[in-house]
């Protein structure tokens, strides 16, 4: 066998069971079949034990009407709504939490982080004291202080806020006016619409125009022009096509307008301001990660502080922001599932919550909600990625 | 391909643990509860999913009973606290119509009402606590109902307390019926029969209304006490307790309406019939003990000088009532002596003359205008 089993060349001819190719597969193709084998054997045992039992099992709950109510829905739903649909309510104001709170907290985390290296001492220190406060108390905490202190220091709906008579502030939330769509409304949507894009279209070809001739224009200036004006004519042509629904007091509550539920306010505010400390910190280092000799080169070309920041010193630290940022935002939408703490309706209170005790199908949801947490994760991983590279050091 | 099972003595294999799912693949020792309820949450799951995934089931060498004995407890789940069924005392001990319950449990069994060791379990989380085999019986104001009695993989064992759902508002708000609460807010419980009577309550009177769920009671109560809602809903028996937490229990009214039937009761997991029979006749030897008038005061002198028959059957001076059950013939002797039969049981907890002033209503026996009935023993 010995002159067959080995190519030619130079290989000692040792035993097949000693190579440490066919080894090093081998054994992983070992590893595989014990863990599939394992996971087979579970799921199998699982089925048969949870039948045994008389537990009901399988994904057909998702069909029956749910009966109960959620306070707060993106998408219409009632309690006689499918559990199916009261999982989108739920996933949809678990997303809805995740943006606004990520939003919030990059604007947040960026002007402390910066604010962290200002030469301004009372700025420096507020940003400080910022930091150290807020990424040093447990996020939960921080949720029912939002929710509990402020709400109870809200007066009651007879006695609320108004701000113009016509957005009102209380222990029910903040009650908004409701847009409504008259005649030729389309219309002035479609002006926003195109205002948007010729502002995306005016940014581009006046920076290409400044590559080439180094003549700036007033990119600003023409733009807000241009997202005011449209739609301001739009309107004045149609004749004023959209009105607002002002909220009214009745009886226990305000009827008409958009209620902004305290739950939602509260979890927002506090995973933004909590993740927006972390997040002036990954700025703060990201700017100091730029070497001196950057902003002095800056400087000496003319360059103001603002520029300086802007032009030179943000788009070097974004590189060393971006990866760690990923993992911030993250968190904070891993962390909105602590909704529960505070009754927002997000998919852990909603579908892990009531719907897992309705219909008692713990391990299909508790699956089907983990899948989604990793799958918004990987959804908001992909995006920062994908950001990350188009703003890496590309190196020839 | 060869179908694999495991055996029932791999449940006690110790590498299994190796695996982070067979966290509780040995169904007899129970998974010391976390405290963060999230975690709690999702540990119980993985037990449930560890127990299903790993364990033959009913090819379990031991019966309910003989776990129970062996480890020398019964593990009971209980709320996380309402006044007057499960709640901690000012001396820190557990107490309560539903803890008295399990105390009787363990009195049948043990001779001994301090045999119990106390799982809080949160609405959501009680019946997945039971399912994976944590506890031993759920006594914890438990709703019966034909979804979970037969999907859920359990076994209600009677009624301990008939109930029904009423609401809670300030009487600032000047509302004398549940009527006229449309438009208002909500606050209530996640994960029990009362967020869907509530959906049925205000569709079925054509009222709207903004229910706010949460997790746990002492959150609701918080949250109705800062004003986040006109109106709290529960059990009427819970709302009674619950209103001895508020700020100022007084500026509180309970509704006259009941919107539904509420019959609680302790709850076993399927696969046991045996269990299932020891905590359902436990419970009808303290209402047949309340019926033919015996106490635990006078329990000792029935058991000597006794002459009717029912009560000999109930103390264990006549006939082998408690083979059947796999205990001693002094089964119901040792219920009364230890914890008293219903009556007593109930005026202790939530009777006219605790903090609840619950009065019977419909808890009172068959024979005196209510409808706890026990079943004869004989």
């Amino acid at each position: 066998m010995t002159d067959l089993a080995g190519p030619v060349g130079g290989r000692a001819k040792t035993s097949f069971i000693n190579d440490p190719k066919v080894r090093s597969i081998g054994l992983q193709l070992i590893a595989l079949v014990v863990v599939v084998f394992l996971g087979w054997s579970f799921a199998e045992n699982a089925r048969d034990n949870l039948a045994a039992q008389k537990i009901a099992t399988g994904f057909g709950f998702l069909d029956n009407t749910s009966g109960f109510g959620i306070n707060q829905t993106l998408i219409p739903y009632s309690e006689t709504s499918t559990y199916g649909r009261a999982f989108f309510v739920g996933l949809l104001n678990t997303i809805l939490v995740a943006v606004v709170g990520i939003i919030l907290a990059t604007i947040i985390g960026f002007l402390v982080g910066i604010g962290r290296l200002s030469k301004n001492f009372v700025v420096r220190t507020i940003s400080t004291v910022y930091v150290e406060v807020l990424r040093n108390l447990p996020p939960l905490f921080q949720i029912l202080f939002w929710y509990l202190a402020v709400l109870s220091a809200m007066p009651s709906p007879r006695q609320s806020i108004s701000l113009f008579g016509e957005v009102f502030i209380s222990n029910r939330g903040i009650i908004l006016p409701r847009p409504l769509f008259g005649e030729g409304a389309g219309i002035v949507v479609w002006a926003i619409g195109l205002a948007v894009l010729l502002v995306i279209l005016f940014r581009h070809w006046s920076a290409s125009r400044q590559e080439e001739t180094g003549r700036r224009l007033p990119v600003l200036w023409i733009n807000l022009g241009l997202l005011i004006g449209l739609p301001l004519v739009a309107m004045i042509v149609t004749g004023f096509p959209i009105s607002f629904e002002t909220p009214e007091l009745k009886g226990f509550n305000f009827v008409g307008g958009v209620q902004v539920i305290p739950e939602f306010v509260a979890l927002t505010v506090a995973l933004a301001t909590y993740t927006a400390a972390f997040i002036a910190e990954n700025v703060r280092s990201g700017i100091q990660s730029v070497s001196h000799g950057q902003s002095e080169a800056a400087h000496s070309l003319g360059l103001r502080n603002g520029q300086t920041l802007r032009l030179v010193i943000i788009p070097q630290a974004m590189r060393v922001i971006i990866p760690p940022l990923t993992s911030q935002y993250l968190n904070l939408t891993k962390n909105s599932s602590l909704a529960v703490g505070i009754g927002y309706p997000d998919l852990v209170a909603v579908f892990a919550g009531t719907a897992l005790n309705q219909t008692g199908q713990a391990i299909e949801i508790i699956a089907i909600t983990m899948g989604v947490y990793l799958l918004l994760s990987i959804i908001t991983a992909t995006i920062m990625n994908a950001y990350n590279r188009r703003v890496a050091l590309v190196e020839r | 391909m060869l179908r694999f099972r495991m055996p029932s003595a791999a449940c006690e294999l110790p590498f299994l643990s190796l695996v982070p799912l067979a966290l509780a693949a040995d169904t007899s020792a129970p998974i010391r509860m976390k405290k963060a309820a999230i975690m709690k949450r999702l540990l119980s799951t993985f037990a449930l999913a560890g127990a299903m995934g790993l364990c033959a089931f009913g090819a379990q060498a031991a019966t309910k009973l003989e776990q129970v004995k062996s480890k020398g407890f019964v593990q009971c789940g209980v709320s996380q606290g309402l006044p007057g069924f499960s709640n901690p005392n000012d001396k820190g001990e557990w107490s309560g119509l539903d803890v008295e319950f399990c105390r009787a449990v363990a009195a049948a069994i043990f001779g001994d009402p301090t045999k119990v060791k106390f799982t809080p379990l949160s609405a959501k989380d009680r019946f997945t606590a039971l399912q994976s085999g944590d506890i031993d019986v759920l006594s914890r104001n438990t709703t019966w109902t034909i979804t979970r009695d037969t999907s859920l993989g359990l076994n209600f064992t009677g009624v301990t307390y008939y109930d029904g759902q009423g609401f809670m508002i300030r009487k600032d708000k000047k509302v004398n019926s549940a009527l006229e609460l449309s438009g208002a807010s909500v606050c209530t419980q996640t994960g029990t029969t009362t967020e869907q009577n509530l959906a049925d309550f205000f569709r079925a009177n054509n009222m709207t209304y903004e229910v706010i769920a949460f997790a746990t009671n002492d959150e609701v109560v918080k949250a109705y006490d800062a004003g986040r809602c006109d109106v709290l809903t529960t059990d009427r028996s819970g709302l009674a307790g619950e209103r001895l937490k508020l700020t100022n229990p007084d500026d509180h009214i309970v509704l006259p309406e009941i919107i539904s039937k509420e019959p609680l009761g302790p709850v076993v997991a399927h696969g046991d019939d045996q269990w299932f029979d020891i905590v359902k006749w436990v419970l009808n030897a303290q209402l047949i003990a309340e019926e033919l008038g015996v106490t635990s005061q006078n329990v000792d002198e029935q058991v000597k000088s006794a002459t009717n028959p029912e009560i000999k059957r109930l103390v264990g001076t006549e006939g082998k009532y408690g083979e059947g059950l796999g205990l001693g013939n002094d089964w119901g002797y040792l219920i009364i002596k230890n914890v008293g039969n219903y009556g007593e049981m109930y005026d202790r907890t939530v009777g006219p003359d605790t903090p609840l002033k619950l009065s019977r209503g419909l808890n009172a026996l068959w024979n005196k205008g209510g409808i706890q009935y026990g079943m004869p023993i004989r």
